[in-house]
């Protein structure tokens, strides 16, 4: 109850966001006109999915370093709502992809990238599931999911090798990211992107918090039965 | 004091009986000596490629496979080859019960060494034989830069065995271990198999070494971070 506050917050700021992020006007963008607002959405969810993607291995390291369930089940969640943010990018990114390059899926290195952290989650949660001893799934897991966080950065540089970028910010007209990493947004833009990144990472914050809450009790509840 | 001492005997380590070295050569040579006993795992890998081979030549009959297409398909039969191949490397010592006489007589480190050494001895056997009857059979697929394909092989090989065995350790704990096996593999095995089917396609088009340089800094710095990755994690798989 005392914590309800913090979740009408974020009601609030992310339907504010929503607000101003359709309505405000964006000034005039080359190439992507009122496309561009998909930035507000888009990329604070496929942020999320590589923060949780983080995290879980974060809470694995714990784990293993610990031995504590509780440690477990929060890499889990981590997990989850990375798995979750990653399908919500995916499908997001592959509706605009559409009336943008005229393609659902083009093999773009962004699309490839996030397609192999689909798998790598796919993998993870087969690897879960395959395995019942409760402390040699946490530790199993753990490991797995260091080994495909370290195996991850390679495809940052194997991808230029093989394929040109798609994605705004890559490739020659570079309307508002681009290479050296310099954003050409308008100030009010960027404000706006800025709070959608914030409500978006408090609202991960607060649905971690419910997910690993939940999974600690029902694990504790178990054991009491057992 | 009693007491003391039963303290001072529980945190003394127990050492195992081999030292590292020895016992990477040990289980080196047993797993070794059991393969050319039984020739289980070579024999079927050899049919697993005739068939795998038979079939991509039975549906490109006719076709002009273009030599970038080649390389990709040469690494999908050395892709799944090693997969069916090494899945084996841990779940024979779970199936056979002799996990816990390897963790008493050698350390966990010198498994893993020794179990990799074996593993990468049987795909480089194996990648050899694939490689000469895939040149044999496909016209299309001509090496124009022997240096660029040999550096290649040499590392893609062992950096797919060496990340291959440690999942087969991860997985010979699990329950559906055949099926969970490529699963696990793919999105670590990604990144190498994307790198070595690029460098085997510049190798086919006859393009110069410093092309194919990038590749090779990719595909040699896979191969550190695996095989370091997999010794200082192997601990928490195999003490379990």
């Amino acid at each position: 109850m005392k914590k309800s506050w913090m979740k009408i917050a974020i009601g609030v700021w992310i339907a504010a966001v929503l607000v101003v992020g359709i309505s405000m006007p964006i000034g005039h963008i080359p190439g992507l006109g009122a496309k561009a607002r998909i930035i507000y959405f888009h990329v604070p969810m496929s942020w999320l999915a590589v923060l949780a993607f983080f995290m879980s291995m974060w809470y694995g390291i714990m784990y293993l370093r610990r031995k504590d369930m509780k440690h477990d089940i929060k890499s889990a969640s981590a997990a989850e709502l990375g798995f979750a943010f990653s399908i919500l990018a995916t499908l997001t990114g592959s509706i605009w992809a559409r009336f943008s390059w005229g393609s659902f899926w083009n093999w773009d290195p962004r699309e490839t990238s996030i397609f192999v952290l689909l798998l790598i989650y796919g993998a993870y949660f087969s690897l879960r599931s395959a395995i019942e001893v409760e402390e040699r799934r946490a530790t199993l897991s753990a490991v797995y999911s260091i080994v495909a966080f370290v195996t991850v950065p390679f495809f940052v540089f194997i991808m230029p090798r093989l394929m040109t970028g798609l994605h705004p910010g890559e490739g020659s007209p570079a309307p508002i990211l681009n290479a050296n990493g310099k954003m050409y947004m308008e100030a009010s833009m960027r404000y706006v992107f800025y709070a959608s990144l914030l409500g978006f990472t408090f609202l991960y914050i607060w649905l971690f918090n419910l997910r690993s809450k939940v999974g600690i009790l029902s694990y504790n509840n178990h054991s009491e039965i057992e | 004091m009693p007491g003391s001492d039963c303290s001072s005997l529980k945190m003394k380590r127990l050492r195992p009986i081999l030292s590292p070295m020895r016992g990477a050569v040990a289980i080196f040579s047993k797993d070794l000596n059991s393969e050319l006993r039984t020739r289980y795992a070579l024999n079927s890998l050899i049919m697993f490629v005739v068939v795998t081979l038979s079939i991509i030549l039975f549906s490109t009959a006719g076709e002009t496979v273009s030599p970038s297409l080649s390389a990709g398909i040469l690494w999908i039969i050395v892709f799944f080859a090693a997969m069916s191949g090494l899945s084996r490397s841990f779940v024979s010592e779970e199936e056979r019960g002799t996990t816990m006489t390897l963790q008493l007589w050698v350390e966990p480190s010198s498994v893993l060494v020794g179990k990799l050494l074996f593993n990468s001895l049987l795909i480089y056997v194996l990648n050899l034989m694939i490689i000469v009857a895939y040149m044999l059979t496909m016209p299309s697929f001509v090496v124009k830069s022997p240096l660029i394909f040999l550096i290649t092989v040499v590392m893609g090989t062992f950096g797919l065995s060496a990340a291959s065995t440690f999942i087969a350790a991860i997985i010979s704990k699990a329950n559906s271990k055949g099926t969970l096996y490529p699963v696990l593999s793919f999105p670590i095995l990604l990144p190498l198999l994307m790198g070595v089917i690029d460098a085997t396609r510049l190798s086919v088009e006859g393009a110069t070494f410093g092309e194919a340089a990038g590749d090779f800094k990719i595909l040699l710095s896979y191969c550190v971070v695996v095989t370091t990755v997999s010794v200082m994690l192997f601990d928490f798989v195999w003490r379990d």
